[in-house]
């Protein structure tokens, strides 16, 4: 009979393909945590998102904000003495939580990757402005006015443009796409 | 003469076009010849690894494909593009069943990946394929009593790379030299490898900024004039949100914030506005006047 995998080897799957060691190697020596430039700004540190997801507590792990205040600058990833790719797991907590609509709402990161994934396929290019409802309006009032006081010293100097840049093939490009995700609507 | 694809990225087509004309104008006078890759797309960033490993992997495959069609090797001055596209790369060279299954979708697209090329950074074309030998030799106006903090940040070094680009990892040493070369004095700071926040300045403003702020503080504190980066994300971070890191925090820092080329083009002797200088939020004044030779100007700025 099937033995259903427990979320702990659910997320250790996830780092098969990354060729770094297994989750289960850490010894919590806390080298990730100590390494970590964002970790003051998250509610479990790197060291014990590990612990925690060793220790299965599936539905604290998929509220933390740790993985989607991860910058991905690798510094625990290289430093790691056990070899395991602490950033490459941080990705796959963020796909896992996307794939099962299970993050915290109130989080700017998954919106903005969203969009960021749509607008590449219609375009094949980034486009700054077609990004910003993800986050113009979650600072409130004067966070919209500084969002917007950096809007307009990027345009003065011309540095953003005023319509998105598109690839030439973009047909091909879809078809493409289209075979790795079934993308509606596209021929 | 050596001769790559030219993968400039979404970055360097706006927001970072100094960058862009830096790049090709330094690399003109270094005898590198840049062929722009004709119908580049989007690495996938940060973003589309977040959604789906197989498509941010096909993304990158597109622009390998079509390097590998001009017969050339890639080479992207962003940090993260490069990062994104050297890593699937590899991914796809060692990976047969991944590399069947991309090329399927390549196909559809009339493009094939065969692993027949390497990606590099612009800063490690310069300093590994050109060498500082050579580069030396076009310094025409040192950038003398010019105090300059390189900044490294992640991707470009990040993480580890097989055939290592970078020598030791926790204390690499090119990007001083090639300052060293230019005739400018790099100055040590312990923030050079730290991470500017990157796209936390859109999902994580308040964490991002405190990053700003401490890299910014540290090379101030080191008596930088100027920081030297080589990722346009790392250039936008640390500059133009300067105004907002001293609003948050009550500092009051005005360090420019330039691109290796810039100040690479500014000491072979080219114009500054070839260089894309006046597109700045934070005026790079003192560097040019140093640039122009009045030396003292510069130097007597912040450091006494």
């Amino acid at each position: 009979m099937a033995v259903r995998p427990t979320f702990s080897q659910e997320i250790s799957n996830l780092l098969y393909a990354s060729h770094g060691h297994p989750l289960a190697v850490c010894m919590q020596c806390g080298l990730c945590s100590a390494s970590c430039p964002v970790v003051d700004h998250m509610d479990n540190s790197p060291r014990r998102l590990i612990a925690m997801i060793h220790a299965d507590l599936k539905d604290d792990v998929l509220k933390s904000t740790t993985f989607w205040y991860c910058a991905s600058c690798y510094h625990c990833t290289v430093r790691c003495p056990r070899g395991i790719n602490i950033a490459e797991m941080m990705y796959g907590l963020k796909r896992y939580s996307m794939w099962r609509n299970r993050y915290d709402k109130s989080l700017i990161g998954p919106d903005f990757s969203e969009r960021f994934a749509k607008m590449i396929i219609k375009t094949g290019r980034s486009w700054e402005p077609a990004l910003a409802p993800s986050f113009i309006f979650k600072g409130g009032v004067q966070g919209f006015l500084y969002e917007t006081q950096t809007a307009l010293k990027l345009m003065q100097r011309g540095r953003i443009p005023m319509t998105p840049s598109k690839i030439k093939r973009i047909k091909g490009f879809r078809r493409m796409l289209g075979r790795i995700i079934p993308l509606a609507g596209v021929k | 003469m050596k001769k790559f694809a030219y993968y400039p990225g979404c970055s360097l087509e706006k927001m970072a076009a100094s960058y862009h004309v830096s790049t090709l104008e330094t690399a003109r006078v270094l005898g590198v010849e840049l062929e722009e890759i004709e119908d580049w797309n989007c690495c996938g960033a940060t973003a589309y690894f977040h959604v789906d490993e197989i498509l941010a992997t096909t993304l990158c495959a597109r622009n390998l494909a079509m390097a590998e069609k001009q017969g050339l090797d890639l080479v992207a001055p962003c940090s993260g593009c490069f990062k994104n596209m050297y890593f699937a790369n590899e991914s796809l060279k060692n990976d047969k069943d991944l590399a069947d299954h991309v090329n399927y979708a390549l196909d559809a697209d009339d493009l094939k990946f065969t692993g027949a090329i390497n990606v590099n950074h612009i800063i490690d074309v310069f300093v590994h394929e050109v060498g500082l030998d050579e580069i030396k030799k076009h310094v025409k106006r040192p950038l003398k009593n010019l105090k300059v903090a390189p900044y490294y940040g992640c991707q470009l070094i990040r993480p580890r790379k097989p055939d290592d680009i970078v020598g030791d990892i926790e204390d690499p040493r090119f990007f001083e030299d090639l300052l060293t070369t230019m005739g400018a004095t790099p100055v040590s700071y312990p923030m050079r490898l730290r991470c500017c926040g990157g796209s936390l300045i859109i999902t994580n403003k308040k964490a991002a900024l405190s990053m700003v702020r401490a890299l910014l503080e540290t090379a101030e504190g080191a008596g930088a004039d100027v920081i030297a980066t080589a990722c346009p994300l790392c250039q936008i971070n640390l500059e133009l949100y300067q105004t907002e890191v001293n609003r948050e925090f009550g500092t009051n820092l005005s360090m420019p914030v330039m691109y290796f080329t810039q100040l690479l083009g500014l000491a072979f002797g080219i114009p500054a506005k070839r260089l894309g200088i006046g597109t700045e939020f934070v005026p790079a004044d003192d560097v040019l006047k140093c640039a122009r030779g009045d030396s003292q100007a510069a130097a007597g700025g912040k450091s006494e």
